[in-house]
Protein backbone atom coordinates (compact mmCIF):
# COMPACT_ATOMS: atom_id res chain seq x y z
CA UNK A 1 0.00 0.00 0.00
CA UNK A 2 1.49 3.30 -1.09
CA UNK A 3 1.47 6.75 0.41
CA UNK A 4 -0.04 9.84 -1.17
CA UNK A 5 1.53 13.27 -0.72
CA UNK A 6 -0.01 16.51 -1.94
CA UNK A 7 2.29 19.40 -2.86
CA UNK A 8 0.59 22.71 -2.28
CA UNK A 9 1.35 26.37 -1.57
CA UNK A 10 -1.71 28.58 -1.88
CA UNK A 11 0.18 31.14 -3.91
CA UNK A 12 0.95 30.55 -7.56
CA UNK A 13 4.40 30.52 -9.09
CA UNK A 14 6.37 29.36 -6.06
CA UNK A 15 7.39 26.08 -7.69
CA UNK A 16 4.77 23.47 -6.85
CA UNK A 17 4.98 21.78 -10.23
CA UNK A 18 8.79 21.89 -10.33
CA UNK A 19 8.90 20.46 -6.81
CA UNK A 20 6.43 17.71 -7.71
CA UNK A 21 8.45 16.74 -10.76
CA UNK A 22 11.77 16.72 -8.94
CA UNK A 23 10.71 15.09 -5.70
CA UNK A 24 8.92 12.41 -7.73
CA UNK A 25 11.94 11.90 -9.95
CA UNK A 26 14.31 11.72 -6.99
CA UNK A 27 12.12 9.18 -5.21
CA UNK A 28 12.00 7.10 -8.39
CA UNK A 29 15.79 7.31 -8.67
CA UNK A 30 15.97 5.74 -5.22
CA UNK A 31 14.10 2.75 -6.51
CA UNK A 32 10.56 3.62 -5.43
CA UNK A 33 7.59 3.27 -7.71
CA UNK A 34 6.18 6.75 -8.10
CA UNK A 35 3.10 8.18 -9.77
CA UNK A 36 2.77 11.92 -10.32
CA UNK A 37 -0.80 13.24 -10.46
CA UNK A 38 -1.52 16.65 -11.98
CA UNK A 39 -4.77 18.13 -10.64
CA UNK A 40 -4.43 21.57 -12.19
CA UNK A 41 -7.31 21.08 -14.62
CA UNK A 42 -7.25 23.56 -17.48
CA UNK A 43 -3.70 24.73 -16.77
CA UNK A 44 -1.70 21.55 -16.84
CA UNK A 45 2.07 21.92 -16.69
CA UNK A 46 3.48 18.85 -15.06
CA UNK A 47 3.56 16.90 -18.32
CA UNK A 48 5.56 19.73 -19.93
CA UNK A 49 8.10 19.88 -17.12
CA UNK A 50 8.47 16.11 -17.31
CA UNK A 51 8.77 16.25 -21.10
CA UNK A 52 5.86 13.86 -21.59
CA UNK A 53 3.37 16.22 -23.23
CA UNK A 54 3.39 14.43 -26.58
CA UNK A 55 2.46 11.09 -25.02
CA UNK A 56 -0.87 12.15 -23.50
CA UNK A 57 -3.86 10.25 -24.85
CA UNK A 58 -6.27 10.13 -21.91
CA UNK A 59 -6.30 12.33 -18.82
CA UNK A 60 -7.63 12.34 -15.25
CA UNK A 61 -11.08 13.65 -16.25
CA UNK A 62 -11.40 10.82 -18.78
CA UNK A 63 -10.75 8.41 -15.92
CA UNK A 64 -13.33 10.05 -13.63
CA UNK A 65 -15.94 10.13 -16.36
CA UNK A 66 -15.12 6.53 -17.22
CA UNK A 67 -14.08 7.10 -20.78
CA UNK A 68 -11.01 4.98 -20.09
CA UNK A 69 -9.37 2.76 -17.47
CA UNK A 70 -6.92 4.34 -15.01
CA UNK A 71 -4.08 2.20 -16.42
CA UNK A 72 -4.74 3.56 -19.91
CA UNK A 73 -4.36 7.15 -18.77
CA UNK A 74 -1.06 6.57 -16.95
CA UNK A 75 2.03 7.61 -18.91
CA UNK A 76 5.25 5.73 -18.26
CA UNK A 77 8.24 8.02 -18.05
CA UNK A 78 10.48 7.88 -21.11
CA UNK A 79 13.62 7.59 -19.00
CA UNK A 80 12.75 4.85 -16.57
CA UNK A 81 9.98 2.47 -15.66
CA UNK A 82 9.50 3.37 -12.00
CA UNK A 83 7.95 6.74 -12.75
CA UNK A 84 4.44 7.37 -14.11
CA UNK A 85 2.31 10.43 -14.71
CA UNK A 86 -1.44 10.90 -14.58
CA UNK A 87 -1.96 14.12 -16.56
CA UNK A 88 -4.60 16.77 -15.94
CA UNK A 89 -7.20 17.62 -18.56
CA UNK A 90 -6.54 20.74 -20.56
CA UNK A 91 -9.98 21.34 -22.05
CA UNK A 92 -12.24 20.47 -19.12
CA UNK A 93 -13.41 22.55 -16.21
CA UNK A 94 -12.25 22.31 -12.60
CA UNK A 95 -15.71 21.11 -11.55
CA UNK A 96 -15.24 17.94 -13.64
CA UNK A 97 -12.98 16.70 -10.88
CA UNK A 98 -14.55 15.93 -7.50
CA UNK A 99 -13.00 15.12 -4.12
CA UNK A 100 -14.76 11.73 -4.16
CA UNK A 101 -13.37 10.97 -7.61
CA UNK A 102 -9.87 11.89 -6.47
CA UNK A 103 -10.10 9.65 -3.40
CA UNK A 104 -11.11 6.75 -5.64
CA UNK A 105 -8.25 7.32 -8.09
CA UNK A 106 -5.64 7.73 -5.36
CA UNK A 107 -6.86 4.59 -3.61
CA UNK A 108 -6.49 2.66 -6.84
CA UNK A 109 -3.02 4.09 -7.50
CA UNK A 110 -1.88 3.17 -3.99
CA UNK A 111 -2.21 -0.51 -4.91
CA UNK A 112 0.49 -0.25 -7.56
CA UNK A 113 2.76 2.57 -6.43
CA UNK A 114 4.89 3.36 -3.37
CA UNK A 115 4.41 7.09 -3.62
CA UNK A 116 1.67 9.15 -5.24
CA UNK A 117 2.73 12.79 -5.55
CA UNK A 118 -0.21 15.11 -6.19
CA UNK A 119 0.44 18.50 -7.78
CA UNK A 120 -2.09 20.98 -6.41
CA UNK A 121 -3.32 24.04 -8.32
CA UNK A 122 -2.85 27.52 -6.83
CA UNK A 123 -5.66 28.95 -4.75
CA UNK A 124 -7.88 27.56 -2.02
CA UNK A 125 -11.01 26.75 -3.99
CA UNK A 126 -12.37 23.63 -5.66
CA UNK A 127 -9.05 22.68 -7.26
CA UNK A 128 -7.27 22.72 -3.93
CA UNK A 129 -10.04 20.71 -2.28
CA UNK A 130 -9.84 18.08 -5.01
CA UNK A 131 -6.07 17.78 -4.72
CA UNK A 132 -6.10 17.49 -0.95
CA UNK A 133 -8.97 15.00 -0.78
CA UNK A 134 -6.93 11.92 -1.58
CA UNK A 135 -3.75 12.84 0.29
CA UNK A 136 -2.30 11.20 3.41
CA UNK A 137 0.43 13.79 3.83
CA UNK A 138 1.11 17.28 2.61
CA UNK A 139 4.16 19.30 1.65
CA UNK A 140 3.82 23.07 1.64
CA UNK A 141 6.10 24.96 -0.73
CA UNK A 142 6.96 28.58 -0.07
CA UNK A 143 9.49 31.12 -1.29
CA UNK A 144 11.24 33.55 1.06
CA UNK A 145 8.77 36.32 0.26
CA UNK A 146 6.25 37.75 2.70
CA UNK A 147 3.26 37.24 0.43
CA UNK A 148 4.19 33.64 -0.23
CA UNK A 149 4.74 32.91 3.47
CA UNK A 150 1.38 34.51 4.27
CA UNK A 151 -0.39 32.23 1.78
CA UNK A 152 1.52 29.21 3.05
CA UNK A 153 0.30 30.05 6.54
CA UNK A 154 -3.27 30.18 5.27
CA UNK A 155 -2.89 26.84 3.52
CA UNK A 156 -1.42 25.23 6.63
CA UNK A 157 -4.46 26.47 8.55
CA UNK A 158 -6.75 24.88 6.00
CA UNK A 159 -4.77 21.64 5.94
CA UNK A 160 -5.21 21.36 9.73
CA UNK A 161 -8.92 20.94 9.13
CA UNK A 162 -8.33 18.03 6.75
CA UNK A 163 -7.66 14.49 7.76
CA UNK A 164 -3.97 14.86 6.96
CA UNK A 165 -0.75 14.50 8.89
CA UNK A 166 0.88 17.76 9.94
CA UNK A 167 2.34 19.24 6.73
CA UNK A 168 6.05 19.71 6.13
CA UNK A 169 7.74 22.69 4.56
CA UNK A 170 10.00 23.25 1.57
CA UNK A 171 11.51 26.71 1.20
CA UNK A 172 12.15 27.18 -2.48
CA UNK A 173 14.13 29.73 -4.51
CA UNK A 174 16.34 31.05 -1.76
CA UNK A 175 18.74 33.72 -3.00
CA UNK A 176 21.53 33.60 -0.53
CA UNK A 177 23.09 36.97 -1.33
CA UNK A 178 19.74 38.66 -0.65
CA UNK A 179 19.27 36.81 2.60
CA UNK A 180 22.74 37.86 3.72
CA UNK A 181 21.97 41.49 2.97
CA UNK A 182 18.76 41.19 4.96
CA UNK A 183 16.57 41.81 1.91
CA UNK A 184 14.97 38.38 2.02
CA UNK A 185 13.44 36.39 4.85
CA UNK A 186 15.81 33.74 6.10
CA UNK A 187 14.79 30.13 6.57
CA UNK A 188 14.76 30.28 10.38
CA UNK A 189 12.38 33.20 10.29
CA UNK A 190 10.00 31.39 7.94
CA UNK A 191 10.04 28.21 10.01
CA UNK A 192 9.52 30.32 13.12
CA UNK A 193 6.39 31.92 11.68
CA UNK A 194 4.89 28.82 10.09
CA UNK A 195 5.91 26.55 12.98
CA UNK A 196 5.92 23.31 11.01
CA UNK A 197 8.75 20.87 10.30
CA UNK A 198 11.21 21.86 7.62
CA UNK A 199 11.61 19.21 4.95
CA UNK A 200 14.18 20.97 2.84
CA UNK A 201 15.53 24.10 1.25
CA UNK A 202 16.25 24.72 -2.42
CA UNK A 203 18.41 27.57 -3.68
CA UNK A 204 17.32 29.68 -6.60
CA UNK A 205 19.19 28.33 -9.60
CA UNK A 206 18.94 29.14 -13.31
CA UNK A 207 19.70 25.49 -14.02
CA UNK A 208 16.30 24.50 -12.60
CA UNK A 209 14.47 26.66 -15.13
CA UNK A 210 16.74 25.47 -17.92
CA UNK A 211 16.12 21.84 -17.06
CA UNK A 212 12.36 22.34 -16.80
CA UNK A 213 12.31 23.97 -20.22
CA UNK A 214 14.03 20.94 -21.66
CA UNK A 215 11.49 18.62 -20.07
CA UNK A 216 14.21 17.06 -17.93
CA UNK A 217 13.70 17.64 -14.18
CA UNK A 218 16.92 18.84 -12.58
CA UNK A 219 16.90 15.89 -10.20
CA UNK A 220 18.24 13.75 -13.08
CA UNK A 221 21.47 15.71 -13.10
CA UNK A 222 23.97 14.20 -10.73
CA UNK A 223 25.77 17.18 -9.24
CA UNK A 224 23.99 20.52 -9.28
CA UNK A 225 23.08 22.02 -5.92
CA UNK A 226 19.37 22.03 -6.74
CA UNK A 227 19.31 18.39 -7.71
CA UNK A 228 21.17 17.50 -4.53
CA UNK A 229 18.59 19.49 -2.57
CA UNK A 230 15.71 17.56 -4.15
CA UNK A 231 17.44 14.25 -3.59
CA UNK A 232 17.95 15.15 0.06
CA UNK A 233 14.28 16.06 0.36
CA UNK A 234 13.35 12.66 -1.05
CA UNK A 235 15.66 10.91 1.38
CA UNK A 236 13.97 12.76 4.22
CA UNK A 237 10.58 11.66 2.87
CA UNK A 238 11.89 8.10 3.05
CA UNK A 239 12.71 8.70 6.70
CA UNK A 240 16.47 9.23 6.57
CA UNK A 241 17.91 12.08 8.55
CA UNK A 242 19.97 14.25 6.23
CA UNK A 243 21.48 17.58 7.27
CA UNK A 244 20.41 20.71 5.37
CA UNK A 245 22.64 21.82 2.52
CA UNK A 246 24.72 24.89 3.11
CA UNK A 247 23.61 27.76 0.93
CA UNK A 248 27.00 29.41 1.00
CA UNK A 249 28.96 29.55 -2.22
CA UNK A 250 32.40 27.97 -2.02
CA UNK A 251 34.74 30.75 -1.03
CA UNK A 252 38.00 29.05 -1.74
CA UNK A 253 40.78 27.69 0.37
CA UNK A 254 41.16 30.57 2.78
CA UNK A 255 37.51 30.50 3.86
CA UNK A 256 37.71 26.75 4.38
CA UNK A 257 40.77 27.11 6.58
CA UNK A 258 39.03 29.79 8.62
CA UNK A 259 36.01 27.58 8.99
CA UNK A 260 38.23 24.73 10.06
CA UNK A 261 39.55 26.84 12.89
CA UNK A 262 36.07 28.00 13.78
CA UNK A 263 36.62 31.63 12.79
CA UNK A 264 33.49 33.30 11.53
CA UNK A 265 33.98 35.13 8.29
CA UNK B 1 -48.97 54.18 58.26
CA UNK B 2 -46.61 54.49 61.14
CA UNK B 3 -43.63 56.70 60.65
CA UNK B 4 -41.42 54.61 62.85
CA UNK B 5 -39.84 52.94 59.88
CA UNK B 6 -39.47 54.97 56.76
CA UNK B 7 -39.94 53.15 53.49
CA UNK B 8 -37.94 55.69 51.53
CA UNK B 9 -35.19 57.71 53.11
CA UNK B 10 -33.82 60.65 51.19
CA UNK B 11 -30.31 61.85 51.76
CA UNK B 12 -28.68 64.78 50.11
CA UNK B 13 -25.03 64.47 49.15
CA UNK B 14 -22.80 66.75 47.15
CA UNK B 15 -23.47 64.56 44.09
CA UNK B 16 -27.23 64.85 44.39
CA UNK B 17 -29.88 62.82 46.15
CA UNK B 18 -29.56 59.26 47.39
CA UNK B 19 -32.77 57.38 48.00
CA UNK B 20 -32.52 54.45 50.35
CA UNK B 21 -35.44 52.13 49.79
CA UNK B 22 -36.52 49.73 52.52
CA UNK B 23 -36.25 46.14 51.25
CA UNK B 24 -38.91 44.47 53.38
CA UNK B 25 -42.10 46.18 52.23
CA UNK B 26 -44.01 45.52 49.00
CA UNK B 27 -43.05 47.13 45.73
CA UNK B 28 -46.38 48.91 45.39
CA UNK B 29 -45.81 50.58 48.72
CA UNK B 30 -42.39 51.73 47.54
CA UNK B 31 -43.83 53.34 44.42
CA UNK B 32 -46.60 55.06 46.37
CA UNK B 33 -44.28 56.32 49.07
CA UNK B 34 -41.68 57.49 46.57
CA UNK B 35 -44.24 59.42 44.59
CA UNK B 36 -45.53 60.98 47.75
CA UNK B 37 -42.11 61.93 49.12
CA UNK B 38 -40.83 63.42 45.90
CA UNK B 39 -43.98 65.46 45.51
CA UNK B 40 -43.40 67.04 48.87
CA UNK B 41 -39.86 68.01 48.02
CA UNK B 42 -40.80 70.70 45.58
CA UNK B 43 -37.96 72.32 43.63
CA UNK B 44 -37.81 75.61 41.84
CA UNK B 45 -37.74 75.77 38.07
CA UNK B 46 -34.53 77.75 37.97
CA UNK B 47 -32.58 75.22 40.02
CA UNK B 48 -30.20 72.93 38.20
CA UNK B 49 -31.06 69.27 37.53
CA UNK B 50 -30.58 66.97 40.48
CA UNK B 51 -29.06 63.56 40.01
CA UNK B 52 -30.61 60.74 41.94
CA UNK B 53 -29.14 57.41 42.85
CA UNK B 54 -31.38 54.76 44.32
CA UNK B 55 -30.16 52.10 46.76
CA UNK B 56 -32.45 49.10 46.79
CA UNK B 57 -30.70 47.10 49.52
CA UNK B 58 -31.57 43.41 49.34
CA UNK B 59 -34.44 43.90 46.95
CA UNK B 60 -34.40 42.44 43.46
CA UNK B 61 -36.34 44.25 40.74
CA UNK B 62 -36.96 42.89 37.27
CA UNK B 63 -36.77 45.05 34.17
CA UNK B 64 -40.46 45.97 34.27
CA UNK B 65 -40.32 47.07 37.90
CA UNK B 66 -37.14 49.06 37.26
CA UNK B 67 -38.93 50.87 34.46
CA UNK B 68 -41.86 51.65 36.78
CA UNK B 69 -39.45 53.03 39.35
CA UNK B 70 -37.77 55.22 36.75
CA UNK B 71 -41.14 56.37 35.55
CA UNK B 72 -42.08 57.60 39.04
CA UNK B 73 -38.83 59.52 39.48
CA UNK B 74 -38.96 60.99 35.98
CA UNK B 75 -42.50 62.15 36.71
CA UNK B 76 -41.04 64.82 38.91
CA UNK B 77 -39.29 67.90 37.74
CA UNK B 78 -35.56 68.29 37.80
CA UNK B 79 -34.72 64.75 38.74
CA UNK B 80 -32.35 62.60 36.70
CA UNK B 81 -31.63 59.01 37.61
CA UNK B 82 -27.94 58.39 37.82
CA UNK B 83 -27.99 54.82 39.02
CA UNK B 84 -30.15 52.17 40.60
CA UNK B 85 -28.20 49.75 42.72
CA UNK B 86 -29.18 46.56 44.35
CA UNK B 87 -27.17 44.22 46.55
CA UNK B 88 -28.69 41.13 44.96
CA UNK B 89 -28.62 39.67 41.46
CA UNK B 90 -30.25 36.62 39.94
CA UNK B 91 -28.37 33.39 39.41
CA UNK B 92 -28.72 33.96 35.71
CA UNK B 93 -26.96 37.32 35.86
CA UNK B 94 -24.30 35.83 38.07
CA UNK B 95 -23.68 33.10 35.51
CA UNK B 96 -23.42 35.70 32.79
CA UNK B 97 -20.88 37.61 34.82
CA UNK B 98 -18.93 34.49 35.39
CA UNK B 99 -18.83 33.74 31.69
CA UNK B 100 -17.56 37.25 31.07
CA UNK B 101 -14.68 36.81 33.46
CA UNK B 102 -13.74 33.20 32.73
CA UNK B 103 -10.47 32.46 31.03
CA UNK B 104 -10.66 30.23 27.99
CA UNK B 105 -7.38 28.44 27.29
CA UNK B 106 -6.37 27.51 23.77
CA UNK B 107 -3.39 25.67 22.43
CA UNK B 108 -2.86 26.40 18.77
CA UNK B 109 -1.32 28.64 16.14
CA UNK B 110 -3.84 31.14 14.81
CA UNK B 111 -2.88 31.27 11.15
CA UNK B 112 -3.63 33.70 8.36
CA UNK B 113 -7.37 33.83 7.72
CA UNK B 114 -8.31 32.25 11.04
CA UNK B 115 -10.32 34.12 13.65
CA UNK B 116 -10.64 33.24 17.34
CA UNK B 117 -13.62 34.86 19.05
CA UNK B 118 -14.00 34.32 22.77
CA UNK B 119 -16.36 35.50 25.48
CA UNK B 120 -14.46 36.52 28.59
CA UNK B 121 -10.68 36.36 28.71
CA UNK B 122 -8.56 34.22 26.44
CA UNK B 123 -5.21 32.59 27.08
CA UNK B 124 -3.61 31.48 23.86
CA UNK B 125 -0.61 29.20 24.12
CA UNK B 126 0.76 29.58 20.61
CA UNK B 127 1.23 32.30 18.02
CA UNK B 128 -1.08 34.66 16.20
CA UNK B 129 0.39 34.86 12.72
CA UNK B 130 0.06 37.82 10.34
CA UNK B 131 -3.43 37.80 8.87
CA UNK B 132 -4.82 35.91 11.87
CA UNK B 133 -7.07 37.51 14.47
CA UNK B 134 -7.86 36.90 18.11
CA UNK B 135 -10.77 38.70 19.77
CA UNK B 136 -12.30 38.58 23.25
CA UNK B 137 -14.83 40.51 25.29
CA UNK B 138 -12.25 40.59 28.08
CA UNK B 139 -8.48 40.45 28.14
CA UNK B 140 -6.16 38.65 25.76
CA UNK B 141 -3.05 36.86 26.93
CA UNK B 142 -0.78 35.37 24.29
CA UNK B 143 1.99 33.01 25.34
CA UNK B 144 3.75 33.16 22.03
CA UNK B 145 4.26 35.56 19.18
CA UNK B 146 1.52 38.07 18.49
CA UNK B 147 2.03 39.07 14.87
CA UNK B 148 -1.56 39.43 13.69
CA UNK B 149 -4.53 41.38 15.04
CA UNK B 150 -5.70 41.26 18.64
CA UNK B 151 -8.95 42.88 19.75
CA UNK B 152 -9.69 42.97 23.49
CA UNK B 153 -12.88 44.28 25.06
CA UNK B 154 -14.89 43.90 21.86
CA UNK B 155 -18.07 44.93 23.69
CA UNK B 156 -16.56 48.22 24.72
CA UNK B 157 -14.61 47.39 27.89
CA UNK B 158 -11.89 50.03 27.85
CA UNK B 159 -10.16 48.43 30.82
CA UNK B 160 -9.31 45.33 28.81
CA UNK B 161 -5.66 44.63 28.13
CA UNK B 162 -3.61 42.62 25.66
CA UNK B 163 -0.48 40.89 26.88
CA UNK B 164 1.97 38.87 24.82
CA UNK B 165 5.33 37.17 25.25
CA UNK B 166 6.36 38.71 21.95
CA UNK B 167 4.55 41.73 20.55
CA UNK B 168 4.75 42.58 16.90
CA UNK B 169 1.08 42.98 16.05
CA UNK B 170 -0.18 44.37 12.79
CA UNK B 171 -3.00 45.96 14.81
CA UNK B 172 -4.00 46.22 18.45
CA UNK B 173 -7.61 47.04 19.18
CA UNK B 174 -9.15 47.63 22.59
CA UNK B 175 -12.85 48.53 22.76
CA UNK B 176 -13.17 51.25 20.08
CA UNK B 177 -9.51 52.18 20.00
CA UNK B 178 -7.24 50.99 17.23
CA UNK B 179 -3.50 51.27 16.91
CA UNK B 180 -1.48 49.88 14.07
CA UNK B 181 2.12 48.94 13.54
CA UNK B 182 4.43 51.64 12.16
CA UNK B 183 5.04 51.78 8.42
CA UNK B 184 8.74 51.14 8.78
CA UNK B 185 10.18 47.75 9.68
CA UNK B 186 10.51 47.19 13.40
CA UNK B 187 11.69 44.50 15.71
CA UNK B 188 9.02 43.17 18.04
CA UNK B 189 9.20 43.57 21.79
CA UNK B 190 9.24 40.86 24.43
CA UNK B 191 6.95 40.60 27.45
CA UNK B 192 4.83 43.66 26.86
CA UNK B 193 1.19 44.57 27.07
CA UNK B 194 -1.21 47.03 25.50
CA UNK B 195 -3.82 49.03 27.41
CA UNK B 196 -5.79 52.22 26.93
CA UNK B 197 -4.44 55.33 28.59
CA UNK B 198 -7.56 57.46 28.99
CA UNK B 199 -5.55 60.65 29.49
CA UNK B 200 -3.81 60.26 26.17
CA UNK B 201 -6.86 58.66 24.56
CA UNK B 202 -4.84 55.96 22.89
CA UNK B 203 -3.44 52.48 23.26
CA UNK B 204 -0.09 52.36 25.04
CA UNK B 205 2.36 49.50 24.84
CA UNK B 206 4.34 48.99 27.99
CA UNK B 207 6.18 46.45 30.10
CA UNK B 208 4.08 43.65 31.58
CA UNK B 209 5.37 44.48 35.04
CA UNK B 210 3.49 47.79 35.02
CA UNK B 211 0.12 46.07 34.70
CA UNK B 212 -0.54 45.73 38.40
CA UNK B 213 -0.20 49.50 38.75
CA UNK B 214 -2.29 50.35 35.72
CA UNK B 215 -5.01 47.75 36.23
CA UNK B 216 -4.89 46.71 39.90
CA UNK B 217 -8.25 44.91 39.77
CA UNK B 218 -7.32 42.80 36.76
CA UNK B 219 -7.90 39.52 38.52
CA UNK B 220 -11.10 38.55 40.23
CA UNK B 221 -14.77 38.42 39.42
CA UNK B 222 -15.55 41.79 40.98
CA UNK B 223 -14.05 43.83 38.18
CA UNK B 224 -16.85 42.63 35.89
CA UNK B 225 -19.45 43.50 38.48
CA UNK B 226 -17.99 46.95 38.91
CA UNK B 227 -17.68 47.58 35.23
CA UNK B 228 -21.03 46.08 34.42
Amino acid sequence: MGESIVITSGKGGVGKTTTTANVGTALALMGKKVCLVDTDIGLRNLDVVMGLENRIIYDIVDVIQERCKLKQALIKDKRFEALSLLPAAQTSDKSDLTPEGMVKIVQELKQDFDYIIIDCPAGIEQGYKNAVAGADKAIVVTTPEKSSVRDADRIIGLLEQEDIESPRLIVNRIRNHMVEQGDMLDVDEIVNILSIDLLGIVADDDEVIKASNHGEPIAFQPNTKASLAYRNISRRILGESVPLLSLQEDKGMFAKVKKFFGIRS
Amino acid sequence: MSNKKQIVTIKGTKDGLTLHVDDTCSFDEVLKELDHKLLRNYVDDDQPMITVSIQLGNRYLNEEQLEQLREVVRGHNKLVIHSIESDVITKEDAMEWMKDSEITSMFKVVRSGQVIDVRGDVLLVGDVNPGGKIAATGNIYVMGHLRGIAHAGINGDTNAIIAASYMKPSQLRIANYISRSPDYDTEGVYMECGYIDLNQEKIIIDRLQLLNQKRPDLSGLERRMLNG
